[in-house]
């Protein structure tokens, strides 16, 4: 018996589509930038959960200023860093609510390095996705806090240099020695298993927010295969070979 | 011979061509068309489609969220 498309492309044969948390609306990221994985598995996460009337994203100045376009939630956008501010007070306001921060490494770990470092030592309970793709995406590609030594961006002309620029912050780890967190873990998005595992904790962070347990941290190791000047298979390739070393996948702590 | 047959179903003018899909295939179902869509990119679609085990690795990487995955058990 020979099987056809027609066969097999009906409604009740579907396995895997779009969920309806995330908007009809073009995202306007660069191909193949990992930003978008992210943004699905946060959409599906809500949608499996029951939660999107309950959920208030904050998104960040970067790239992913526009990611209330792009998840149908209520949203705030806050001033670049301040995220977690936004967060604190929409938090205790609405504790019944699920809030979260969504940040690239500049926002998260530059300008915003104190609002992150005090929203977290209070333990706010909030759900942070960080974004590290090494770089200043949304600028065109300056160097980042998480810029890799030798890595050449458009400030680090000749790569980044330990004595010119100092060293690549590993603020995830910095975040786990913080006592208000419960939750702190490294995922990435590359792989069908990596987006499957990344899902799981930011379920988990966000089920930590329902138990009251304090700030769940989410660091994504991401890419910018623009900022990086390259094509997006080997975006994901660099950041394996590159990121992976500097910024070890896994859980710092679970409480 | 395989116990599941699988198709997907690309939205053509959404796809961003950024081939993500076609290197997570492990199947070697897919590859970029070589005609581009409305906005000039050159969207991702089955070129080998009977390989097909709807495993729906191509969905789950894809950033822009295009793919629909279809399973069935031809056992
Ligand atoms: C107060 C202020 N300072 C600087 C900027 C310029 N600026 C916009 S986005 C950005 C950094 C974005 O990098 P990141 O947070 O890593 O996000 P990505 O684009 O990489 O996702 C900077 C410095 C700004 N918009 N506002
Ligand atoms: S500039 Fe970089 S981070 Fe921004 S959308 Fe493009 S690839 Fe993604
Ligand atoms: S469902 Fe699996 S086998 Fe089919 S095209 Fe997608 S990745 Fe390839
Ligand atoms: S991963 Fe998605 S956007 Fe990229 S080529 Fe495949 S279908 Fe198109
Ligand atoms: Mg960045």
């Amino acid at each position: 018996m020979s099987i056809e498309l027609e066969d097999i492309i009906k409604p009740e044969n579907i396995v895997y589509k779009k969920t309806p948390v995330l908007t009809d609306n073009v995202m306007h990221y660069c191909p193949g930038c990992l930003h978008g994985v992210v943004h699905k598995i946060i959409a599906e996460v809500i949608e499996e959960m029951g939660i999107q009337d309950k959920t208030i994203g904050v998104s960040p100045v970067g790239c992913s200023v526009l990611a209330y376009n792009y998840l149908d939630i209520d949203w705030a956008e806050a001033a670049h860093g301040r995220a977690p501010a936004l967060a604190t007070g929409i938090s205790r306001l609405h504790p019944e609510k699920y809030v979260f921060t969504y940040q690239g490494d500049g926002d998260l770990a530059s300008i915003g390095c104190g609002e992150i470092m005090h929203a977290c030592n209070r333990g706010e309970n909030i759900v942070v996705i960080f974004i590290n793709n090494a770089i200043y995406g949304m600028t065109g590609g300056q160097m980042a806090p998480t810029t890799l030594l030798g890595q050449v961006t458009a400030t680090t002309p000749y790569g980044r240099d330990a004595k010119l620029n100092g060293f690549p912050l590993r603020i995830t780890e910095l975040i786990a020695q913080l006592d208000g967190t419960c939750y702190v873990t490294r995922q990435t998005v590359h792989t069908p298993a990596a987006v499957r595992k990344a899902k799981a904790a930011i379920r988990k962070a966000f089920e930590n927010t329902k138990k009251d347990k304090g700030t769940s941290f989410v660091e994504i190791v991401s890419t910018c295969n623009s900022g990086w000047k390259l094509d997006p298979i080997q975006a994901n390739k660099w950041m394996v070979e590159n990121m992976f070393p500097k910024y070890p996948l896994g859980d710092m702590k679970d409480i | 011979m395989a116990k599941f047959r699988g198709a997907i179903v690309v939205d053509k003018e959404k796809c961003k061509g950024c081939g993500l899909c076609v290197a997570a295939c492990p199947a070697k179902v897919l590859d970029l068309a070589k005609e581009v869509n409305g906005k000039g990119y050159h969207y991702s679609q089955m070129v080998n489609p009977e390989a097909c085990i709807g495993c729906a690795s191509c969905g789950l990487v894809c950033p822009d969220a295009v793919i629909t995955v279809y399973k069935i058990n031809v056992q």
